[in-house]
């Protein structure tokens, strides 16, 4: 279970800055649970999206986006929109955007910040990939999370310390997040991106008060209890 | 005295290093400093360089300015959240230390300490951030000090990164950061450090080229293997492994890349790596 909740609306609309046609993705699994990608939440999104003059080139709500697979399989009916769209808002937990990340060739933005992962990592297994910081960069990086891809955790672009793109830390196995990042970024034409700074992170949300972690399985529980 | 006084239009700044001992013996430090005393502007004082734990920068840098050495206290992110960082920049300022230098410091699995936890809290840009805040008289969370540190903040850039451009925005955002200067990563290759000197043309700071002593060629194999961002190139290792001085040849390059970097930036930044008593020579053989 991968505990979410939305971005304010002032901080996703600034990150569609230049865009007008938006595709909506939600999610029928942890973020549906979450309150921040169900088809309810996709709705209001559509609704507020088109409140601030944007066209929603179409939506839908998968199951599973953490699964790069389902995400591919469930977009191909939607091709035709996702190809009109300037770029895709995913509303579900971290590993979902970067899953969509890797497998759409558009702009992808996160419509929520990942609180906790409740016991899991989604079903895109290979590897951890939300750090589940409550503070979604993935805007800024292309779709690679920095909190987990770089063995650091930085947040304002690379160290000195990686060689042929590998991280200085177990270079055989660990590639240098950030020159990740870098590619995805100049592959999609958002190398701007780089030039913003980030303010250090907020670790008071690494420990998230109860109300955040209610989702629909925590309140099950607490019925039965 | 601050670093960023003595950028001057004539002005060609010297900076050499001083690293702190594996112990509390600093005799051979301060020896190997008394040699460059009067001869360099200023000395790098290195922080758990390589993630090895030792003696602090902070004393160290102490010890320097009661020496009348000129010291620039480095800080990493490696080992310190943000509260134990901003209070280090108000110590140094306390103890009348002008200079520091921000980085984002070594990954701890490279040192001694391998099972160490790493902090990386904030980062070389959040780090010079924070000192600038400082500076202005509040800390990161916008609280308000009783009296304000003054610190000139120096920063690190990779000119031999590949690919480079990420390290030049990231340049860039230190200096909007508030770095007002930078030292670099050890150069050898004249010609890039050319190219990448244009590449920053429109960024107005002061830059002091790195130069580490070649020693050895086997020296410069191991650096081109394991050392991100040094390239020491083929003609030089063969002027090394063909030498039959070894410090004169080591002297000859160093004074050479000197004398380039005097065209192409505002200083240079050299790390003798216990060679400090060949450095005067380098100098003057740079006509420096």
């Amino acid at each position: 279970m991968l505990v979410s909740e939305q971005k304010p609306l002032d901080e996703i609309l600034h990150s569609l800055d230049g865009e007008n046609a938006i595709f909506l993705l939600g999610c029928q699994g942890c973020a549906e649970a979450s309150h921040t990608g169900g088809e309810e939440e996709v709705l209001a999104m559509k609704a507020s999206l088109e409140d601030a003059g944007k066209t929603v080139s179409g939506w839908t709500v998968l199951d599973f986006l953490c699964q790069k697979a389902l995400v591919k399989t469930g977009l191909q009916a939607f091709k035709a929109q996702v190809l009109a769209s300037d770029s895709l808002l995913v509303m579900c937990c971290g590993v979902g955007v970067q899953a969509t990340a890797a497998v759409v060739d558009k702009t992808i933005h996160p419509a929520c910040n990942t609180l906790s992962m409740g016991g899991a990592q989604g079903e895109w297994r290979g590897s951890e990939r939300c750090g589940e910081c409550g503070e979604c960069l993935l805007d800024y990086t292309g779709g690679i999370c920095p909190i987990t891809a770089c063995t650091k955790s930085l947040i304002n672009g690379p160290c000195g310390g990686a060689r042929d793109g590998r991280c200085e830390h177990q270079p055989e196995v660990r590639p240098c997040g950030w020159h990740l990042i870098y590619e995805r970024l100049q592959e999609r034409g958002r190398l701007d991106k780089l030039r913003e700074i980030h303010m250090p992170r907020d670790h008071a949300k690494a420990e998230p008060p109860k109300a955040l972690r209610s989702t629909k399985f925590w309140a099950l529980e607490q019925a039965e209890e | 005295m601050k670093l960023t006084e003595l950028f001057t239009d004539s002005g060609f700044v010297i900076t050499s290093e001083a690293g702190p001992p594996k112990g509390v013996d600093t005799t051979r430090m301060l020896e190997e400093v008394d040699l460059l005393l009067g001869k360099v502007d200023a000395f790098n004082v290195t922080d758990q360089q390589s993630s090895v734990m030792r003696l602090g920068s902070l004393a160290v840098s102490l010890l320097l300015k009661q020496r009348g050495a000129e010291p620039i206290f480095q800080l990493t992110c490696r080992d310190r959240n943000r509260i134990a960082l901003q209070s280090d920049l108000l110590s140094a300022h306390v103890l009348g230390i002008e200079n520091i230098l921000c980085l984002t410091g070594d990954y701890v699995s490279l040192g001694d300490h391998p099972d160490a936890k790493p902090v990386f809290d904030l980062d070389s840009v959040s780090l010079i951030q924070a000192a600038r805040e400082l500076c202005e008289g509040h800390d990161l969370a916008g609280k308000e000090l009783l009296g304000k540190p003054d610190l000139c903040i120096g920063a690190v850039v990779s000119p031999g990164a590949e690919p480079l451009e990420p390290q030049i925005f990231k340049m860039e955002n230190k200096m909007r950061a508030g770095a007002q200067f930078f030292q670099t990563q050890a150069v050898y290759d004249l010609d890039q450090f050319a190219e990448f000197m244009k590449q920053i043309d429109h960024l107005d700071v002061p830059v002091l080229g790195g130069i580490i002593l070649l020693k050895s060629a086997g020296m410069a194999r191991f650096m081109n293997r394991n050392v991100a961002g040094v390239h020491v190139p083929e003609h030089l290792i063969n002027s090394m492994e063909q030498t039959k001085d070894k410090v004169a040849t080591s002297v000859e390059i160093a004074a050479e890349l000197v004398k380039g970097m005097r065209d192409l930036c505002q200083g240079v930044h050299i790390m003798a790596l216990g060679w400090e008593k060949w450095v005067p020579n380098v100098l003057e053989d740079a006509g420096l």
